[in-house]
């Protein structure tokens, strides 16, 4: 691995998120009103219950995007903004900053989808491979049929079903929200057990989907990799047939699986809004679902920013990783 | 047509999933004429009756028949799903064929426009364009936004597609006796691309659909529209679930799971049609 | 002399909806120690598919359906499948098709050599392993430091020296090479093939060489076997093959030669290959015999001695 390599691909990242926040800065200036103004306005004539914030928020507004100032010396500040995490006020939520509801509800996101989609990725791959591996037990074959049919279902019906079922007739699980109503968020057993139990329905859901979708991927791979020529030479040379099935099939099937889940790791923070707003989960989703329909614009912009940072992020570790698993890629070369 | 009955009976995805269809196809036909599908309304009858002889359904807390609004409904979705997927794949078709054809900057451009469209995260775009349009959307508008994303897909897969088989050498061959360009695509390479147009079809519709139904969950789609999805955001902001009122989801759950299970194994059939080598392994 | 390699009524299928395909159809030749035996004929005929089935490798919808093969005295099909994987390659090695990816693209060479070693139980050293890896290598005229290298790194011809050097790596009796040069281009199709000709001359093994080739052949093979819709049509020392070929497909065959000295590849004759799973019947090829009489369409010829030494399928050979 070269420093310069893993520079340049660092460097690219900072591109995408400096990209980002250009596009943040500018495409409202664009549209030539200002939705910020429009919307406080709107508001303090509703009298609404931002009243008290509003004036002071108008300053803060007013000072931190001067309209006296040329537009670059706003842009200057705005970057000094970004690189220090300050997204300004949010509008609906006032005094809160955008940065700070972000911040709470981040974990919670990445917690519950990471996991589930690390989770459905490694069961689903290997299945996936087995299922096309002429070896695997026969009753394997019975396995297609169900994760298939869970496959074509959209995650949230399958989580209504659960939902159901689970929470409802026999009420193992919780229903709704991320913990329970007045625990106090602690590094307790007992609140991570409360968490994990809320987690589980959303989680299951998921996974039932999401699994079948990754075995499919992985068999179709695995089909294409076995009549190559390198996989009939392998079996010419006597090898034996787990040798074959994981140095020469799986090794070479796994790789768009891993480009795959790279690029599902990088949607997570925009995948949550269905999973979270049905399951009343407290991730990025729900604040997001929030902020759209209170068309709280600060708000937007620092989850749009944030996603988009994640997603050029889920790409950085792809390409920093992706050629240490496959040797064709260089990081000279491309 | 003897063959075409010998492959249905081997290929029992296709038959599987082309039955469940055509069930939903009867039950809309026939729905109409054994309800008025102006209960789809709201207000229409009494509201929250579980299932009985007169609303086999029962009905929401609306006062909407739910009978009714399956069979209003359910035509509705496919609809939409219908028309982005057509769009999608039409406009994906072309795409696809001029930047295989032609190579050089026309593929790097669409292409590129396609990889980077796919990283993009759908569903976040398709809401800030669904919140974005102001007085909500009619089910066509629906449609057009959810086609706006689902080209993307259809161009990347139907250009790899078109690539690895203009290095079959049909094409090479028709050239050499002498065809032109567009001929050579719509003659040499069509009738072997056209069983994997009809999956990637089906499969944009089926996305499409998925796509739809997630943006009315999230109350983004035609309000007064009694679509499939629409049916469910009332489902969930009435709490029909914690209220006990099972009827309600239980209606549109069924039929939506139908559809898809419809669809998806209508491309697993096709796809095996298209891709022999699946097939074997199997 | 005793047979190293003795196939007897080697009959292979591959089911169909449409009905079976016989892709190899009551064939049988005797394979004697250190000869070069070739296999010619048009491409369907079934060359690559007799000698996967030596091999067993024949996958489904594939099977084998009848015959016999025996690699010095031990009879293949009685053998189960974990000798059979030990007999692959330290009995008979294939050298595979020079497709360009016949090595795995992930793993460093010397790997791909270690697997073989270690799946056929010998337990060696790091250093022992370099050591044997470098010796091989040289054997085909590669450089030590191949062995470390990924297969995108090498040529076409070093990467199908490689394969041959992996196949040769223990030792095995009878080596069988599918089109192994096929895809290189042709100055470097000669070394390849003067490579492998070297280290089966050394190892002492036989060999048979699939190939289209009859140049290369003519100067490789001693005896040439000529496949005709999955059928061995005739099976001959090369010379004789050449100057007095006695089925009638092997004499329109050497007669679409422009000139064997400017090693043409097979120019193809009159007539479409007949599709394998709808057969003429009685012998396959009067469709486009020039000699066929009535009794070609009814009555399937045996493989006959027609001289010494020399066998075919055609009644008037
Ligand atoms: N996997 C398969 N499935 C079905 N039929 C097959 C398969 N492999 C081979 N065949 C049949 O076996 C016949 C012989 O094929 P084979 O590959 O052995 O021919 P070949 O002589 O090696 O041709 P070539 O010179 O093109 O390599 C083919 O005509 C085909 O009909
Ligand atoms: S048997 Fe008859 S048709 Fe067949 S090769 Fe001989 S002469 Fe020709
Ligand atoms: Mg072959």
């Amino acid at each position: 691995m070269h420093l310069i390599d893993i520079l340049r691909r660092c460097g690219v990242f900072v591109l995408i998120v400096w990209l980002a926040a250009s596009l943040n800065f500018f495409l409202p200036k664009l549209s030539g009103q200002d939705p910020v103004r429009t919307k406080l306005l709107q508001q303090a004539q509703l009298g609404g219950y931002v009243q008290q914030g509003i004036d002071e928020m108008v300053k803060v507004y007013e000072t931190r995007f001067g309209l006296d100032r040329p537009l670059w010396q706003q842009y200057l500040s705005y970057l000094g903004d970004v690189v220090r995490g300050d997204f300004n006020f949010s509008i609906a939520n006032y005094p809160r900053t955008v940065w700070d509801m972000i911040a709470e509800s981040i974990p919670w996101t990445v917690g519950l989808l990471g996991m589930t989609t690390l989770l459905s990725f490694v069961i689903g791959t290997i299945l996936g491979a087995l299922l096309a591996w002429p070896r695997a037990p026969r009753w394997m074959a019975w396995l297609m049929p169900p994760l298939w049919a869970l496959h074509a279902i959209p995650f949230f019906l399958l989580g209504l079903i659960l939902m159901y079922l689970l929470a409802f007739q026999v009420q193992w699980l919780p229903i709704f929200g991320g913990y329970s109503m007045g625990a106090v968020p602690s590094l307790s057993v007992a609140f991570v057990l409360d968490i994990i139990r809320h987690a589980t329905l959303p989680a299951l859901s998921i996974i039932l989907v999401a699994v079948g979708g990754w075995a499919l991927s992985m068999r179709g791979m695995m089909v294409t990799t076995m009549g190559e020529d390198y996989v009939v030479f392998a079996e010419g040379k006597g090898l034996r047939s787990l040798t074959i099935f994981s140095r020469y099939c799986l090794r070479n099937a796994i790789l768009p699986q891993i480009t795959a889940l790279a690029l599902a790791l990088g949607q997570i923070l925009s995948g949550a809004v269905l999973v979270e707003v049905i399951f009343g989960y407290p991730g990025i989703g729900t604040l997001l679902y929030q902020a759209i329909r209170e068309n709280d614009h600060f708000l937007i912009q620092g989850i749009v920013f944030t996603v988009i940072v994640s997603l050029g992020l889920a790409t950085l570790l792809l390409d920093l990783v992706y050629p240490l698993l496959d040797p064709r890629i260089s990081y000279r070369r491309t | 047509m003897q063959g075409l009955l010998r492959y249905f009976r081997r290929n029992l995805s296709l038959v599987v999933g082309s039955a469940m269809l055509l069930f939903l196809l009867a039950f809309i036909v026939i729905g109409h004429f054994i309800v008025d599908v102006e209960d789809a309304r709201a207000l229409s009858v009494r509201p929250l009756q579980p299932p009985s002889w007169r609303y086999p359904f029962g009905t929401d807390r609306q006062g909407r028949d739910l009978l009714a609004v399956m069979v209003a409904g359910t035509p509705l979705t496919l609809q939409i799903g219908f028309i982005a997927g057509i769009l999608g794949v039409g406009i994906g078709t072309v795409l696809a064929f001029v930047a295989a054809y032609y190579r050089g900057w026309a593929d790097t451009i669409i292409r590129g426009i396609a990889d980077i469209g796919l990283t993009v995260p759908g569903l976040l775009v398709l809401i800030i364009i669904a919140v974005g349009i102001p007085g909500g959307l009619s089910v066509n508008q629906m449609a057009l936004v959810v086609a706006s994303l689902a080209w993307l897909n259809p161009t990347r897969t139907i250009r790899a597609q078109v690539l690895s088989l203009r290095e079959r050498g049909y094409v090479e061959i028709a050239r050499m006796s002498g065809m032109s360009g567009p001929a050579i695509i719509v003659l040499e390479l069509m009738p072997n691309l056209l069983p994997y147009l009809a999956a990637t079809l089906v499969n944009a519709v089926s996305g499409a659909i998925l796509a739809s139904i997630g943006l009315e969950v999230l109350g983004l789609g035609p309000i007064d529209a009694p679509t499939l999805g629409m049916t469910l955001y009332w489902v969930n902001f009435n709490a029909a679930m914690i209220n006990g009122w099972w009827w309600w989801w239980l209606a549109p759950t069924t039929i939506i799971v139908l559809v898809f299970l419809g669809l998806f194994f209508v491309t697993v059939g096709l796809d095996e049609y298209a891709n022999p080598r699946l097939r074997r392994s199997a | 002399m005793n047979a190293i390699l003795k196939v007897e009524g080697l009959k292979v299928e591959f089911d169909h909806p449409l009905g079976a395909v016989k892709a190899v159809d009551d064939v049988s030749f005797a394979l004697q120690p250190g000869e070069r035996l070739g296999l010619a004929g048009e491409s369907g005929s079934g060359k690559s598919t007799m000698a996967l089935s030596l091999l067993r490798m024949i996958k489904p919808p594939g099977r084998i359906t009848a015959g016999r093969v025996s690699l010095d005295g031990t009879e293949l099909s009685a053998l189960d499948h974990e000798a059979m994987r030990h007999l692959r390659l330290a009995g008979i090695a294939m050298v595979p098709q020079g497709s360009m990816n016949s090595l795995n693209p992930v793993i460093r060479i010397k790997a791909q050599f270690a697997d073989a070693f270690r799946d056929h139980g010998l337990k060696l050293s790091s250093a022992e392993l370099d050591a044997r890896v470098a010796e091989l290598l040289r054997t085909v005229g590669l450089r030590p430091h191949v062995a470390d290298l990924y297969p995108h790194e090498l040529s076409g011809g070093m990467k199908q020296r490689a394969c041959i050097a992996i196949a040769i790596c223990l030792r095995p009796k009878v080596i069988i090479a599918d089109e192994p040069t096929s895809a290189l281009d042709v100055v470097v199709q000669r070394q390849v093939m003067e490579t492998l000709a070297r280290v089966q001359r050394d190892l002492g093994c036989a060999i048979i060489l699939v190939g289209h080739d009859m140049g290369l052949m003519a100067q490789f093979v001693d005896r040439l076997g000529v496949m005709y819709a999955g059928r061995l049509v005739e099976l001959a020392p090369i010379a004789e093959i050449i100057t007095r070929p006695r089925h009638p497909y092997t004499q329109a065959l050497i007669s679409s030669l422009p000139s064997l000295e400017k090693r043409g590849a097979m120019q193809g004759i009159p007539g479409l290959a007949p599709l394998l799973r709808d057969l003429p019947p009685g012998c396959a090829f009067h469709p486009r015999c020039p000699r066929a009489e009535a009794r070609c369409t009814t009555e399937k010829p045996a493989v006959r001695e027609v001289a010494p030494n020399q066998q075919a399928a055609c009644h008037f050979a």
